[in-house]
């Protein structure tokens, strides 16, 4: 959009919305929407906290484990599926199941099996983010161009050397799009997870804040979480804009 | 031959159903019932009308909440679609909202508005609405604009073009939009039952959990999530048939 | 200042009633200027070619001249009147047919005039008519998808002429189709123009597809866009379909014509 001809930057319309939250906030119109001013105060003041630091290491730590787990398993399953036809068709009626089946829903199962603790928030997060990543990535394998496969036998390509140097950058652009989506899933996983399953991380603070009504802490941290989801997010299409340059139409 | 892809479909399902079976006598866990076991629960739970009585008390929330978020996310992506005054305004919040773990908000949702109806509503909402306007405003926007071209140039109002090109161009998108919304949805619907108050569903979950009546609960979350799969299959096919010509492509192609 | 060159002998052009005149079109686009000052007059009744290469704005041209694009300066007129929009004295025929997918091949040819507010049995009757004139008998209820590009051509070319407007302004119509079928089309665009009283205004990149159809093809070049020049053919316009693409005044003047843009090919 343009204002007095010039061009306004995508995400600017931001800057409007934390001044109206600014407003709300001051003209006191609920409890719960203190101004932006305080939760940014609040949010400076208590960063450097131990209580903080505990719940963010605890966060970041089930939420990597949890994406790593979900790559190591994920990719090579979706490329095997991509590449053996009969694996693909037992097990791509369980990834469809899975991908659109509301995963909160196996939590329970998770919290009885492998207790209240850091385990299970870790397999939750794997969970929510591991078929996406299985699909893309056999996506990414099925959707090489025939010519280069042809290509690279017409060339008498080893296949050790045919994948590094041919089908893994072919299928580079598809896979890491499943690795972004997957990362925003296993963000949602690691809260949803943490909100059920035991009070530890970002969720043990929310439930200690709102039970509290410390309502700008609350604000704060949530602030904070969604700066981070959103900046993984975007880093995560930065590299998938890298890479894929060379993708083009599919 | 055509009947191999249905045939490894049902020794996919014998395979990992087996494997359940196996896995419950072994057993893995004390917690963890065989899938007869659960399988006969799910029985006794439905005859005895358990399983009903506690789906009409989940789905209230879901659809309710699909319904808002439908025809509120929907009217404001067309808007925001035709209008990039809106679309600077309101597309950054719903681009946040789509990365961002909005289940973090339901402990505010739940202080400000109570463990009712209301907040489980809300909870609904919040999970369908982004991706709902997202997939509106963006099908909107990318119409073809020869389409719209064509539209001028045969002397259609702004309000023709909008009503008999835009529209129908962005259906497609916008129904995948609502099945990824009804999904979300259901998330949402689940985790309010589990997090809010134990109604419905949720409520033969968490209570089968407490008193340590394994199969039951298993055979809660297994219904679920047929429940879901199904209806979201049943959504793609008619997806599929409705804009069958749409699917392949536009005209020009 | 004349921009044309008047090539091959041409009969006295001051009785020659135009249709639309083009004078004086700029048109920029930011810091791109794709026209520049271009003037062109389009003779009643004929077709005239605008041939030149990719990025000569002739396509910006036709949008102007069918009032779907504001010129920067200068101003076209359509039978006296400047264009100030979109009108019923003019048609437009799509490069990709700009067909709607969910509506049925009778419907899309309805739909020029079903904007018009012309009610729907009538121009239901019209349709099929031109349906008909076209060859589509057997798919009124066919959708795009399950034609061939041909016949998704001649369906934008039916609901061109179903509104009948005096000038018909055709954007590559055929460069989105087959070799064979493309030949099919400008075979018939011959007989199409002979019938219809009409005046067709033809983009083109195609050397041979311009001299053949053209009563007279106007050549830009790019960079700034001008008519370089008008050419006439005159001997062959009236001969059989079949004998134009061997008649050596066919022949000489498209070798011409490649010479001087030749250099203009990236």
């Amino acid at each position: 959009m343009k204002l007095f001809g010039y061009q306004l930057p995508a995400m600017s319309s931001l800057i409007l919305w934390g001044i109206l939250w600014e407003l709300t906030g001051r003209l006191d119109v609920t409890f719960f929407v203190p101004p932006l001013s305080e939760v940014l105060e609040t949010l400076f003041s208590i960063i450097g906290t131990p209580v903080f630091v505990k719940a963010l290491s605890e966060t970041a730590y089930a939420f990597t484990m949890g994406v790593i787990a979900s790559i190591v398993i994920g990719i090579p399953v979706g490329i095997l599926m991509g590449k053996n036809r009969l694996l693909d068709e037992l097990l791509l009626p369980w990834v469809n199941i899975f991908l659109s089946a509301p995963l909160t829903a196996l939590v329970p199962v998770l919290m009885v099996l492998f207790g209240f603790g850091m385990k299970s928030i870790i397999i939750t997060t794997t969970l929510f983010a591991i078929w996406i990543i299985i699909l893309n990535s056999r996506a990414g394998v099925m959707q090489i161009n025939r010519s280069l496969v042809e290509m690279a036998h017409s060339f008498g390509a080893s296949p050790i050397d045919a994948f590094i140097k041919i089908y893994f950058w072919a299928a580079l652009p598809e896979i890491l799009g499943g690795v972004r989506i997957g990362v925003i899933r296993a963000v949602k996983g690691v809260i949803i997870g943490q909100l059920l399953i035991s009070i530890v991380g970002f969720g043990a603070l929310f439930e200690l804040y709102s039970s509290n009504f410390l309502m700008a802490h609350f604000w704060a941290v949530l602030v904070v979480l969604f700066a981070l989801a959103f900046t993984i997010a975007e880093f995560l299409a930065y590299l998938e804009r890298r890479v894929a340059y060379y993708a083009a139409k599919r | 031959m055509r009947s191999r892809p249905l045939f490894l479909k049902l020794l996919s399902a014998v395979i990992v159903f087996g494997a359940w079976e196996i896995a419950g006598r072994i057993p893995v866990s004390n917690a963890f019932p065989t899938f007869v076991e659960s399988m006969l629960a799910l029985v006794t739970l439905t005859l005895d009308g358990t399983m009903f009585t506690a789906y009409v008390e989940t789905l209230k929330p879901l659809v309710v909440g699909v319904a808002i978020s439908a025809a509120l996310g929907i009217g404001l992506g067309i808007w925001i679609g035709l209008s990039s005054k809106f679309d600077w305004l309101f597309s950054p919040i719903f681009i946040v909202m789509q990365s961002a773990p909005l289940a973090a908000l339901i402990p505010l949702l739940i202080i400000a508005y109570g463990i009712g109806l209301t907040s489980k509503v809300f909870v609904v909402c919040i999970m369908a609405m982004p991706v709902i306007v997202l997939n509106t405003s963006s099908a909107v926007r990318n119409t073809p604009t020869s389409m719209i071209e064509m539209g001028r140039a045969f002397l259609g109002t702004k309000l023709d073009i909008i009503l008999r090109i835009i529209i129908p161009s962005a259906s497609p998108i916008i129904f995948s939009g609502l099945r990824l919304g009804i999904s979300a949805g259901f998330i949402g619907a689940i985790l309010a039952e589990l997090k809010i108050t134990p109604t419905g569903v949720g409520d033969i979950i968490s209570f089968s959990r407490s008193i340590a009546d394994y199969p039951s609960m298993y055979a809660a979350i297994f219904s679920i999530i047929l429940l879901a799969v199904l209806f979201l299959n049943l959504l793609e096919k008619i997806e599929k048939v409705l804009f069958k010509g749409n699917i392949r492509g536009y005209a020009s192609d | 200042m004349p921009q044309t060159k008047e090539v091959i002998a041409t009969p006295d052009t001051r009785e020659i009633d135009y249709a639309v005149r083009a004078r004086g079109i700029s048109k920029s686009f930011g810091d791109v200027e794709a026209l520049r000052n271009l003037s062109l007059d389009f003779p009643r009744g004929q077709l005239t070619s605008v041939l030149g290469p990719s990025g000569c704005g002739k396509t910006t041209l036709l949008k102007i001249i069918a009032g779907l694009l504001a010129p920067t300066s200068g101003e076209v007129e359509v039978n006296g009147k400047p264009v100030t929009g979109p009108g019923p004295d003019r048609a437009f025929v799509f490069q990709d047919f700009a067909l709607l997918p969910w509506a049925s091949t009778l419907r899309n040819v309805a739909f020029g005039l079903e904007l018009r507010g012309v009610a729907k049995s009538e121009r239901e009757s019209i349709a099929e008519k031109y349906i008909r004139d076209f060859g589509l008998t057997g798919f009124e209820n066919s959708y795009p998808h399950e034609l061939s590009g041909g016949m998704r051509q001649r369906v934008g070319l039916a609901r061109a002429l179903s509104v009948d407007a005096q000038v018909l302004l055709m954007d590559e119509p055929f460069s989105a189709v087959d070799e064979q079928t493309r030949r099919k089309f400008q075979e018939d665009l011959l007989s199409l123009v002979q019938q219809e009283n009409k005046t067709f205004i033809f983009v083109t990149h195609s050397i041979e597809e311009a001299v053949y159809v053209s009563d007279q093809v106007a050549i830009l070049l790019p960079r700034p866009s001008r008519v370089s020049e008008i050419i006439r053919p005159t001997s062959f316009r009236n001969k059989g379909t079949d004998s134009i693409r061997r008649d050596p005044e066919y022949l000489d003047i498209v070798d011409k014509i490649w010479e001087s843009l030749r250099s203009y090919v990236e």
